[in-house]
């Protein structure tokens, strides 16, 4: 099998948010820059699904500019076989995803794994349109990801519930939560190896960007948190019924 | 031109956070000088369709292709494609749900559109198109402009009203074409999550983190629940540690969710946490520790052992239920 998993590079969980120029750029000072978080679910579970002995072949691409390349490292040390960076700066989604639908073209890939959304910009948005630019099925959110010759098992997400699903290549699939337990970290000899792997480094296609950010804001201030006695419960009974009106 | 509201129903049945779509919708038309039509794909009685109407749906399109009993994004895609194209719709909103996430994506490669996922308010100017929305996992939000002729939005959960204007609707049958292969997914099997209320249902969120200490203690997390007719979530860990069905793990990794009320009980408010959480109504946070980061987003605390507090609280409630 071979996999094309698209790797997002996303500022730490931890980051304070912040932005600059009149509040329309992230502000990316003392940021660190990380996989995110549920590409590093689906590259472990490739990972897992190769160390149990199936034939898996793994290319790790990103959009972006070169920067984002020292995460590509980090995918390729973690045990991505070879990555490909797309030299552009991610100007949306649907920008994004022509590009990677691009790459499947010109490889030949059973396989795209993306992660169930993005800490950014938090579309769930990139994984439906690649699938709908080459024509795919699309699993969004899978909790499961298990192969058993040329099918494909895996549960998804849906309202109230999940639901099974078998599948044949190729097809593309976001990973939620549960597709992979506890993601991997990369050990030394990953990170030496990941010096010597392929990353390839193409230029986009052409494509408009749809949308546009034009300004951030950050949530307002909660006024500060009024507390209640423990000896005292009923207070917050009647404040939630009297001042806040919520029960 | 319209706004097309695609109005998913759960065995015939609209929810809650349709009736906030609908009204997203209808508003959203407004500002447009547009009208706001629905489609809906399986069997609704009519009386429940008319409820749309309640909310300022002009016109409902039932989609009853037995094929579509299944969900498959690419059917349903090419469905409310159809649908959207033969009545002009240049605005196309979905629940920021799982099958809105689902279909909205590929909606807008196939109407060569632009998508603005997670909006929390209608557009603040119609041309150019702008639209508040989520960004940085509740961290913040960012207003993002739509330069395509057709515009895709998601609208995030809880964060419109329910507005009643009255008003008919007209109910239309549409027999769609369902490309070729868009089944290529099987379905093997649906699994429901046990009868409880869904953590992104419920109103009032009670939800317990490691300081619980373990599975046992949820008992009085569970009658508190059950007073205030509420759902049960859990910080990450208690459903690593499988304390918890994984269901209920809300924040930045697990499920977003916005209740007018949620009470986090033994959970310190870590940012990971407090990412899936923050646009809740009202918090409560009730902790050992008075540093406990949860208390600086909170509106009310209780510096206190969970142990002895929750028990109190649950009398407490109880006592309010009685007399109210
Ligand atoms: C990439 C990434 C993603 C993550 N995503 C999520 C996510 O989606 N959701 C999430 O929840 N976490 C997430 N986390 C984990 C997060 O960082 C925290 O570790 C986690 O939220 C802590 O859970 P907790 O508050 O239950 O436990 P703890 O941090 O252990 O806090 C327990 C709290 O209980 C209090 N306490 C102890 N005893 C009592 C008592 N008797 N009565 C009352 N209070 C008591 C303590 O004072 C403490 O504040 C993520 C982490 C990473 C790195
Ligand atoms: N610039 C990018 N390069 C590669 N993959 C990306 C990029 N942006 C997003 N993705 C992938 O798409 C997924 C969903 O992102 P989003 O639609 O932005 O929520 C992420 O989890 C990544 O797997």
């Amino acid at each position: 099998m071979k996999a094309l998993v698209c790797i997002g590079h996303v500022p730490d969980t931890t980051s304070k948010i912040r932005f600059t120029d009149n509040d329309t750029k992230f502000d990316n000072t003392d940021i660190q820059y990380i996989i995110g978080p549920y590409e590093e679910l689906a590259l472990t579970r490739l990972l897992d699904i190769k160390d149990s002995g199936t034939d898996v072949h793994i290319t790790a691409v990103n959009v972006g500019p070169v920067e984002t390349e020292a995460t590509l490292r980090k995918a390729l040390a973690m045990g991505a076989d070879e990555a490909v960076r797309v030299n552009a700066e991610p100007a949306d989604a649907v920008f994004v995803a022509k590009q990677i639908a691009e790459v499947f073209k010109n490889g030949e890939y059973d396989v795209i794994v993306t992660g169930k959304e993005s800490i950014d910009y938090n579309g769930s948005q990139v994984e439906g349109m690649i699938a709908e630019f080459i024509g795919l099925p699309s699993v969004s959110g899978a909790s499961l990801f298990e192969i058993d010759g040329d099918k494909v098992k895996m549960e998804q997400e849906i309202e109230g519930g999940k639901q099974v699903l078998n599948a044949t290549f190729p097809f593309v699939v976001s990973a939620g939560k549960g597709f992979a337990l506890e993601p991997r970290i990369p050990n030394m000899r990953g990170i030496m190896m990941a010096r010597r792997k392929k990353l390839d480094v193409v230029e986009p296609v052409e494509q408009n960007n749809m949308t546009e950010v034009v300004k951030h804001y950050l949530p307002e201030a909660k006024p500060q948190c009024k507390m209640v006695d423990p000896e005292n419960v009923e207070e917050l009974v009647r404040l939630l019924h009297e001042e806040a009106k919520i029960i | 031109m319209a706004v097309l509201i695609y109005t998913e129903n759960f065995n015939g049945k609209f929810k809650k956070a349709t009736y906030e779509l609908v009204s997203y919708g209808t508003e959203t038309a407004n500002k447009l000088g547009s009208e706001a039509i629905a489609v809906t794909i399986g069997n609704v009685d009519e009386s429940t369709l008319k409820e749309l109407g309640n909310y300022g749906a002009k016109k409902v399109f039932v989609v009853k292709n037995g094929e579509l009993k299944d969900f498959s994004a690419q059917a349903y895609t090419a469905v409310i494609e159809q649908v959207a194209s033969n009545n002009n719709a240049d605005v196309i909103v979905f629940g920021n749900n799982p099958s809105g996430r689902a279909v909205a994506p590929r909606l807008t490669v196939k109407m060569n559109a632009g998508l603005a996922a997670g909006a929390v308010d209608v557009p603040s100017s119609t041309s150019p198109f702008k639209v508040k929305k989520r960004a940085y996992s509740g961290k913040a939000f960012a207003d993002v402009i739509i330069n395509s002729d057709v515009k895709v939005l998601t609208l995030s959960q809880n964060s419109y009203k329910i507005v009643e204007t009255g008003g008919d609707i007209e109910i239309e049958d549409f027999t769609a074409e369902i490309p070729e292969g868009a089944y290529a997914v099987k379905l093997v099997e649906v699994v429901k999550s046990k009868g409880k209320l869904s953590v992104t249902d419920a109103d009032i969120l009670i939800s317990a983190g490691r300081g619980l200490k373990g599975p046992e203690n949820w008992g009085m997390i569970e009658e508190m629940a059950e007073i205030l007719g509420a759902g049960t979530s859990c910080s990450r860990p208690v459903t690593d540690l499988d304390w918890r069905p994984h269901d209920e793990h809300v924040g930045q990794t697990g499920k977003v969710v916005a209740p007018n009320l949620y009470i986090a009980i033994g959970i310190s408010g870590a940012i990971q946490h407090l990412a899936g959480v923050n646009s809740s109504k009202v918090m409560v946070c009730i902790n050992t520790d008075a540093d406990a980061p949860f208390f600086e987003s909170a509106d009310y605390g209780i510096v206190g052992d969970a142990f002895e507090v929750v028990p109190k609280l649950n009398e407490a409630f109880k006592k309010f239920i009685a007399e109210s």
